[in-house]
């Protein structure tokens, strides 16, 4: 069986894509698996779990990180390296820097997108609260609660008055 | 509510029902949370960690969702009810391990669930049977919003909810189906799907979570990535990906059918006459012959039994599952005897 790319060399690997909801099989030589690889981590940010967060280390040059500290809980980023574990949430600011790169890795991107919890000390803007507020009127409408639908829709309208 | 309680009753996950339950076993939602300006369980003092159980069970108490079941410290829990639990799919195995300070409560019908100090201080679940991302996430989500009520979550807006390991920071979500594949692993298909999941994001671990080979032909299927995607947009990506996998097994079904009709029921038959003729039989052996048993089932091969008393085998036939019925330790050997005669008992003796 010849690559279906370039097809030249003898396919070696035999993958299995999905574009357009539909399945499909694709059979490559090696040199073209490598390259198709690179293209889909890029595309899906995806990574093997924690696996790469101790490589990572390396590539850092982790002697200036390990001295980062958080106020927070006295976490050490060197003890985040051995545990692969934080320590509190504050962990997250105290060890940016770094972990910028580790998020970026594992999750191909830094920025949350999704749920907002209804108390939290983060300044949210009412544009942010009426779009987590419209999620859970639907949520709402789809349990069949509609007494709980209408006081979050009052509660859409309050904040969009005051826009 | 006692745990021995849960003995008499089918969890919502094995009850066989819900949308492609012949191969979709259950769905699951698993949400990561901690409270603000606490360290993590794993960096806290146990001064801590006894805080946050103490505070967190006395707020969640009153969580409608939860107040008609159970609230259990683990520490209080022999081992064996520990490990009953965690076959049950209600806690992981890694929470029953060290049960200092953990705290474990359960809804009244096993669908939702909230770990104290696991790896987070609390690990939202809700387990569902059959293939039901969307009815099974809006469940997590509400008893999520509820809880949020009472405690102010670690959480920032640039980052999302702030967990103790980075592989779950944003949405703190982990979404999974148990998948049913006997027809791809008898077609040797399975390969490759296994390696189209891990190159789309997604991960696959064994029946009983991080780690575990998979046994009986059952895989689980899950999200890995947490940070910069909508709830809602993990859970379409997943959903597509396992339609596909439901589509394929279909397929290899089918061509076992029409193509290997003989091998396959004589591979069916000879599952279900080993399983009702075994007076000795291991764990492992107990769950690839039920899962060739339960195809059979599925498939219409086998008529006289339903799907429900395969799925409540499986469990069943677990050893800690074994051991409360029988109300007490058994060695490895007695338990080998002990599940034969409840698989016997349920499936109906063959008398030659
Ligand atoms: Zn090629
Ligand atoms: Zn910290």
């Amino acid at each position: 069986m010849v690559c279906d790319l370039c097809s030249k060399n003898v396919a070696t690997v035999h993958l299995t894509e999905i574009i357009n909801d539909q399945m499909r099989e694709l059979h490559l030589c090696e040199a073209c698996a490598r390259e198709k690889g690179a293209e889909m981590e890029q595309h899906f940010g995806l990574q093997d779990m924690l696996a790469g967060l101790a490589d990572l280390g390396e590539e850092l040059g982790e002697e200036i990180g390990d001295q980062l500290r958080c106020e927070g809980c006295g976490m050490m980023y060197r003890d985040f390296r051995k545990i692969g574990r934080l320590g509190c949430g504050s962990c997250y600011e105290a060890f940016k820097k770094k972990l910028v790169l580790i998020l970026r890795k594992i999750h191909g991107s830094t920025r949350h997108v999704g749920k907002i919890p209804a108390r939290t000390n983060q300044n949210v803007s009412d544009k942010l609260r009426v779009q987590e507020l419209k999620r859970k009127l639907q949520r709402s409408v789809e349990m069949e609660e509609f007494e709980e639908a209408a006081r979050i829709r009052d509660e859409i309208r309050k904040l969009e008055k005051k826009q | 509510m006692k745990i021995n309680d849960l003995l008499n009753q089918t969890s919502e996950w094995l009850k066989g029902t819900g949308p492609n339950a012949e191969i979709i076993l259950s769905t699951r939602i698993r949400l990561a949370r901690n409270i603000e300006n606490k360290p993590f369980s794993n960096w806290a003092t146990k001064e801590q960690m006894k805080q946050v159980f103490d505070e967190t069970l006395s707020r969640l108490s009153e969580v409608k969702t939860i107040k008609a079941g159970m609230i259990l410290s683990l520490k209080e829990l022999a081992a064996l009810d520990r490990q009953f639990l965690v076959e049950r799919h209600l806690m992981s195995k890694e929470h029953a391990m060290h049960p200092d300070f953990k705290g474990l409560l359960i809804g009244k019908d096993e669908v939702a669930s909230v770990m104290i100090n696991e790896e987070d201080h609390l690990r939202i679940q809700v387990l569902g049977s059959g293939f039901n991302l969307r009815k099974s996430w809006e469940l997590a989500d509400k008893l999520d919003d509820q809880l949020s009520e009472k405690i102010t979550y670690a959480f920032s807006l640039e980052l999302g909810y702030l967990t103790a390991c980075p592989t779950n920071t944003g949405t703190g979500m982990r979404a999974s189906v148990m998948a049913h594949l006997p027809a791809l692993v008898m077609t040797k298909r399975i390969g490759k799907l296994l390696e189209a999941i891990t190159k789309f994001g997604l991960t696959t671990r064994g029946l009983y979570g991080e780690g575990t080979e998979a046994s009986g032909n059952i895989f689980q299927v899950s999200n890995s990535v947490t940070l910069g995607q909508s709830e809602e947009d993990t859970l379409e990506y997943l959903e597509r990906f396992v339609k596909q996998l439901i589509s394929h097994e279909e397929n290899a079904r089918r061509t076992l059918l029409t193509q290997q009709r003989a091998e396959l029921e004589d591979r069916v038959w000879r599952a279900y006459g080993v399983l009702r003729a075994a007076h000795i039989i291991t764990s492992n052996e107990t769950i690839d012959l039920l899962s060739t048993v339960r195809l059979g089932v599925d498939l219409g091969i086998i008529k006289e039994i339903d799907r429900l008393a395969v799925n409540e085998l499986f469990i069943a036939t677990q050893p800690a599952h074994l051991q409360k019925m029988e109300g007490k330790e058994l060695t490895p050997p007695e338990r080998d005897v002990k599940r034969a005669a409840i698989i016997r008992a349920r499936l109906g003796e063959t008398r030659v």
